[in-house]
Formats: C-alpha cells, structure tokens, sequence
C-alpha cells in the first residue's frame, strides 16, 4: 500500500521541518534555565524568546505565557484554577461554571470533576442545531445568577468546526464582571486570535496542532486574572512548577511564527478553497450526506458530515484500508466508541451521530488528495451502509 | 481469505490471530467493545470488556503486524446477552450468556458486519475444530485437548454461521503450548490468567449482581407434596442441585440431605427433595438448531450424546424431532404443536435447570444443541412420597 493520505490534521498536524530542525538543535543544548551559570542563562533566553515568539503569536504578552504540557494540561489549569481563585474565602462564593456540552472532553470533566469534589455548580449553556451557543441563555444565566465562577467556551469545536461567538460572549460575561476562559486550541494557528482585543481572562493553546511537539502546550493568563496553579514545586513559572522545557519551547515558538506567518498569508484561504471543494464533493457524490456544524462560520480546515444508514466505525475501517486517515470526530473515551457527544449536544439522534466523519485539511494537504478521497467515498458509504448500525437485530442466530 | 480475528485481549485469541496470518490470510483484528462503562482502567484482568484487555489486543495486533480496531457492540450485547440473562434467571431458568454472545453477538452481530466490510471469516480463540465431510460439508468437532474443549459453547452455531468460523487453535494438544507459543511470539499475554465466570460480572458475585437487578424476597421454601418446611431470602439465590444454605431443619424426617429440585419465581418458591428427584430421564426443547448438515431424518430416534454444561461428561443418548402442543397444558391430540427436540440418556443426568444447553455429540462431532424446556424427572414425586 502507498503512504496513506493524512487527513486528521485536527488530531495532530504533521511537525514542519523547520521546526525539527530548532527542536533537534535545541535539544542538544544543556542548561537548567533556572540555573544561575552561563550555560543556564542560554537556556533561559532559548526560553524566553520561544515566549515571546508564542505570545506574539496570539496577542498576549511573553508574562501572559505559562508553558504546559499540552492542551489538556492548559485546559485543566484554566477551569480549575480559575475555580479556585473565584472561590478562595472559606466559602464558595461562586461555585456556578456556565458552561455548553459541545466543549471537548478536557473541559467537560474538569467542570465534572469540580461538581463532583469541589462543589461546583454547572448551568449547562444550549446551543443551536449548527454548535453555536445560546447568548439569549448565556444572558439569562449570567443575569439571573450572582455566583459565576467564570465562563468557559470553544473558540472554534473541534469535531464540527462552529466558530463561537467569543467576543459577544466576553462583552456578555465582563458587564456581569465574570471572567472567560476560551479553548482555542482547536482555532489556534487557523483563525486571527488577538487575546488582549479578547478581553479573555485566560485562553488555552497547543502546540502539535499547529506543526509544533506534541507535549509543550500553553494556558495564556491575562495580567488581570488570578489561576490557582495545579503543580507546586519551584515556582519556574507564573502558574506552574517544574523544570521548564526549553527545547520544547522553541520548537512551539518556531511553529508559532510559521503558523501566524502562514494564517496572514495564504494557509486559511488556500485551506477554505480546499474544503470548500471537499465539501461540495461529498455533498454531490453522497447526496444523503449531511454536512454538520455551521456552514459559513467554520474552522478552514474542517469538514464533518454525517451519512445516515452508517456506523462512522466502518466507514472508518474501510476509508483507512483504501488508504485514507480520518476520525469518526468522536472521543474515544476509554477505548470505547461512543456516538459524539457534540452532535447529540446538537440535538441529533443517537443513530444519526453515530455515523460521523471528520475530516480536516492541513498545511500539508493537496487538491490531488481532496479529489482523491471525494472518488473513495462513495464506495465506502455504500458498503459501510449494507452493514447497517451496530445496534440493529441481526439475521444470523435467530 | 480475508479474515477478521476477533481479539479479547487473551491470550488465546492472539495466537489465533497469529496462526490465521501464518496461514496465508489477511487478517484484521478487532476488539469487541460490549460495555458502554468499562469504568476505570482495571489491572489483574479476568473476563472481558476493560481498558487494559483493549491495549493488550492492540498490543498483540501490533507484534503480529496487522491493523486493529475497536468495534462497538454494546447495545446488542446488553439486550441480547445482558438483559437476556437476567430476564432468564428472573423466568427460574439458567441461561449460558457465553453461548448467547457467540450466538448472537460474535457469530451474528460482528459476522454480519465483518461479511458487509468484505471479510471472508471470523477467526475466534476458541478451542474447536472445524473438519469437513465426504461432501465437503463444514462439521465442527471438539477441541484436541478434551481439557480445554470448548465446541460446547459453540454448539449453537448454524451451518450457516459455521460457514464463516474459523478456530485456528482447534488442533493445539494443549493450552501449554498456546501460552509457550504467545511467549515465542512475544506477546505480553502469554502468562495472562484465564478469565473465568461471567465478563458483565467483573466482582463474579452472580447471585449479588442478579439480586441488585432482579431484587429479592422471603418466600417458602416447599417439599415435593408442597408442604411448607422453610423460608428463604430470594428464590434466585439458589440452584437446582444446591444442598448447602437451604435452613430447612437437620436432621430431616427420614435422615437423607435435601438439594433444590425446582426454583418458581413467579410464586417465589423454592422446591426441594431428596438427590435421588434431581435425576432426569427425558429432557427437551422446541428452540433447536443443527450444526452443520441435520440427520437425514431426525424424526426418527438417532443414537448420540448429550453434554448439559460446558465441562459435563457427555452421556449417551437417544434422541428425536417430535411434536409439542404450542400450549404445555394442551390434552387434545389436534391441538396446534411444533417440533421438539427430545433427548433420552441412557442413565439420568442429575441436576438440570430449564434454560441449560443440551448440545448433542456424535464421536467428537457437535450435531446440535437445544434449550432445555422440560424434564422429566427419573423419580416422580408419587414415587418419592412413596418412599418417604
């Protein structure tokens, strides 16, 4: 079999090769950046530098920057953190979290996890049939509830791609004076982000969806806003300990400014025309396909549909044996498949969700493959449907 | 062929897996996903369905070098095993949940899926042999190591599912060398424990799992002349054949132990009686099937054996396709009646409950299996009164 054609850029984007080459010539540098010798100061200013590069990158200023492992990590420190902080007298002042099911999975179980130990409250926010969030019920939560902890919301989602309204909702939150946490880590390096024009109290990011390692992420933190940290050691960092990572940072800081570069110049449009082309493929040669999330505001690089009669899992089996890489868009949460739970947070009906696809373009991505996979599809739909959903009464044995 | 290789995470199924590859067929493994709740990540695994036992089959999938993928079936697994189990023992019956998972799950569910996909077979770890006939007809016949035969819970199987099986570890001599095997081959299983009990039961508490499902009640524990002798905390706490916790006074009238003949859930009623009315001398039932090629006249008593539990001895036996009148307590000889699997041992089988698979033998050959829906008891209760 050839190579198979890569389009799950939203799971991790293949590392560009200028990154590699920072990544592998700052892996060969020693130096603790706590270290107070020379060799450690080298190491510091790779550090910072690579701080600086990321905060450009969206707005922020490099004492905005708090390094982590990753997305998750970011995630996890923002919401509970910023948990914490809102609620740091004897009592909980303000334990209500508003909140929209469609957030991904990192956010969801950490506002879980608060009302479960913590005593958190959630007022889950609805969204519409297309992923956007409610801001009728997002006011009237905010009006009617003198106790929010904070908001917490996607940039863009990353199964369906609806780009949310992120500054009606932070104009919405600041008149109540609560603060707003965003997930870009999905929009990052795909959509113009300025966080200080934001008004975000706090904002996540990772650096491999943007051609970066997987494994250095950041939580940006606005200068206003307090975030308890999670970690406590050596006090490296404004909301986090630990040994900082420096070759990790300057691999994130080298893909951060090509990926800035990249989004002012010609990535998002080029990936528009692509997935616009894609789109309008599917939808002609699957006419049953229906494209989910919004249709206008959405992530350039992101497709979603969802083919009835079918088990996203087969489709998946058969697309990756005719050598195409995608996602059925869901969490797989614990080994499991389960039917996506933004879709069914859009009011779809199990059956209907559980035939999803995700496909998602990247820096990488060519007309050629796009083409490819609209001529693979249609086989793979019709076969995938004879074998029908997993859940209905079977012939054999009965 | 194009082979998909039905992965638990066990040892077992691994090297069945390897086998079908060495074979020459392109294989594909896939993991079973039966619980939507597999909870946390469960170290020292037995039975199925956790975290771990998906990452040692990807693991084992990856040594061998083919693609693997998880497929979920837990909503058919949950009504057709799960429910259908607890519905079973809440009718007084004793189902065998690993046979209606190959029944309807493994060689139905995931067959059919695996056939659509364009799959030519399931391959299974099952430890059974697939042998053909003078005509090429697919027989299924018992394992080679009788210690670790498990064509009984396959007996089930139609000819037209035995079609698409495949059990490549049917000729091993031993489950020894199944396990040397995985450890040549590298697998992080080799020395994996056998799972054991039911895999929806992880704690294997079956009675405990059963009563916080169906919940439980005092009722009267009765003799064979429906005399009360006792109370009970939830007819479904016991079995047919139980001798132990049954309270009813020792010694008994007559000195002899007494075991649970009968268990009524519908009234609540335990019924018990000597060991001598566990014995049965006819059992039979209307939900039948043939494995592979039927007699060619089963309405006329054939000579066979019968095996009522997995690891029971097979007792020789005749048996026959009859007639039973669609309603039990039908005396008319015209009354509406469909056919009947009978069984007839040579000695009586001591202890069978309704819902047990009778699967029927020839040599080593599996002919085919029913349901057992009645017995006849081998010491009627006049008899025993008699005698009492």
């Amino acid at each position: 079999m050839t190579v198979a054609i890569y389009l799950d850029h939203a799971a991790t984007t293949p590392m560009l090769p200028e990154v590699i080459a920072a990544y592998t010539s700052a892996l060969s540098v020693v130096g603790n950046p706590s270290s107070i010798h020379s060799q450690g100061q080298n190491a510091k200013r790779m550090l910072e530098e690579a701080r600086e590069q990321v905060a450009a990158s969206v707005g922020a200023d490099p004492v905005e920057v708090t390094f982590t492992s990753g997305g998750t990590e970011a995630i996890n420190l923002a919401v509970k953190g910023l948990y914490w902080a809102r609620n740091s007298g004897s009592s909980l002042s303000r334990p209500r979290i508003l909140v929209a099911r469609t957030e991904h999975h990192a956010t969801i179980d950490s506002v879980e996890w608060l009302a479960a130990h913590e005593g958190a409250i959630i007022d889950w926010i609805p969204v519409d049939p297309l992923g956007r969030i409610s801001l009728a019920a997002l006011d009237a939560a905010l009006s009617s509830s003198p106790d929010v902890a904070f908001v917490t919301v996607l940039w863009a989602n990353n199964e369906v791609g609806t780009i949310q309204p992120v500054a009606e909702i932070v104009a919405l939150a600041s008149a109540h004076g609560v603060p707003v946490h965003c997930d870009a880590v999905s929009a990052y390096g795909y959509l113009p982000i300025d966080f200080h024009a934001s008004g975000l109290a706090a904002m996540s990011i990772s650096a491999h969806k943007i051609g970066g390692p997987v494994g250095a992420g950041a939580l940006v933190i606005s200068r206003a806003a307090t975030v308890t940290p999670l970690i406590h050691g050596g006090n490296q960092q404004r909301a986090r300990s630990g040994t900082q990572d420096a070759a990790g940072a300057v691999a994130f800081g080298a893909a951060a400014g090509v990926a800035v570069a990249r989004l002012a110049d010609t990535a998002a449009p080029h990936l528009r025309t692509l997935r616009d082309r894609l789109i309008a493929g599917v939808l002609a040669a699957v006419p049953s396909a229906v494209l989910r999330g919004d249709p206008v505001d959405r992530l350039p690089g992101n497709a979603h549909f969802t083919f009835p009669g079918c088990e996203g899992d087969s489709l998946l089996f058969l697309l990756d044996a005719a050598g195409f890489s995608v996602s059925t868009g869901s969490a797989c949460q614990a080994g499991v498949p389960e039917a996506s739970h933004v879709l069914l947070a859009m009011g779809l009906p199990e059956a209907e969700a559980r035939g999803a696809l995700r496909v998602t373009l990247g820096h990488a991505t060519t007309q050629a493959e796009v083409d490819a996979f609209v001529a693979a599809l249609p086989g793979a739909v019709e076969q995938a449907r004879s074998a029908g959903y997993a859940d209905r009464l079977t012939i054999l044995g009965r | 062929m194009k082979v998909l290789a039905a992965m638990s995470g066990g040892v077992d199924s691994a090297v069945a897996a390897a086998r079908a590859v060495d074979a020459g067929h392109e294989v594909v493994g896939v993991h079973l996903a039966l619980s939507r709740t597999p909870g946390t990540l469960r170290t020292g695994a037995r039975g199925c369905c956790t975290i771990e036992d998906s990452m040692d089959a990807q693991r084992a999938a990856n040594i061998i070098g083919i693609p693997y993928y998880v497929w979920d079936f837990s909503t058919r697994f949950k009504e057709d095993v799960v429910d259908d189990f607890i519905a079973e023992y809440a009718a007084g019956r004793t189902p065998n949940p690993c046979m209606r998972c190959n029944e309807r799950i493994k060689f139905a569910a995931l067959l059919e899926k695996a056939l659509a996909l364009g799959f030519d077979a399931v391959a299974t770890g099952h430890y059974a042999s697939i042998e053909l006939d003078e005509h090429g007809n697919r027989e299924l016949h018992r394992a080679s190591d009788w210690a670790k035969d498990q064509s009984y819970v396959l007996g089930v199987l139609t000819a037209e599912q035995l079609a698409h099986s495949m059990f490549p570890l049917g000729a091993t001599p031993s489950k020894a060398e199944v396990r040397a095997e995985a450890a040549a081959r590298g697998f992080s299983v080799a020395a994996k424990p056998d799972s054991h009990d039911i895999c929806f039961i992880p704690d294997g508490d079956t009675r405990g799992w059963l009563a916080d499902r169906v919940g439980s009640e005092q009722g009267a524990i009765l003799d064979r002349s429906g005399e009360r002798i006792g109370t009970h905390e939830g007819a479904l706490a016991f079995t047919i054949g139980q001798r132990k916790g049954l309270n009813v006074g020792y010694p008994t009238d007559d000195g002899q132990p007494r075991f649970v003949l009968e268990i009524r859930p519908k009234t609540n009623e335990v019924v018990v009686g000597p060991r001598e009315a566990l014995a049965v001398e006819e059992l039979a039932g209307t939900t039948f099937s043939w494995t592979g090629i039927p007699p060619v006249d089963p309405s006329t008593p054939f000579d066979c054996e019968v095996q009522v539990r997995a690891h029971a001895d097979p007792v020789p036996a005749m048996a026959w396709v009859g007639r039973a009148p669609l309603n039990p307590d039908a005396t008319d000889c015209a009354a509406p009646s469909r056919d009947e699997l009978v069984i007839v041992p040579n000695q009586p089988i001591i202890g069978l409950s309704p819902g047990q698979t009778a699967v029927l033998y020839v040599g080593t050959r599996v002919l085919g299996q029913c349901t057992v829906e009645r017995t006849v008891s081998a010491a009627p209760v006049e008899q025993a009164a008699l005698a009492r």
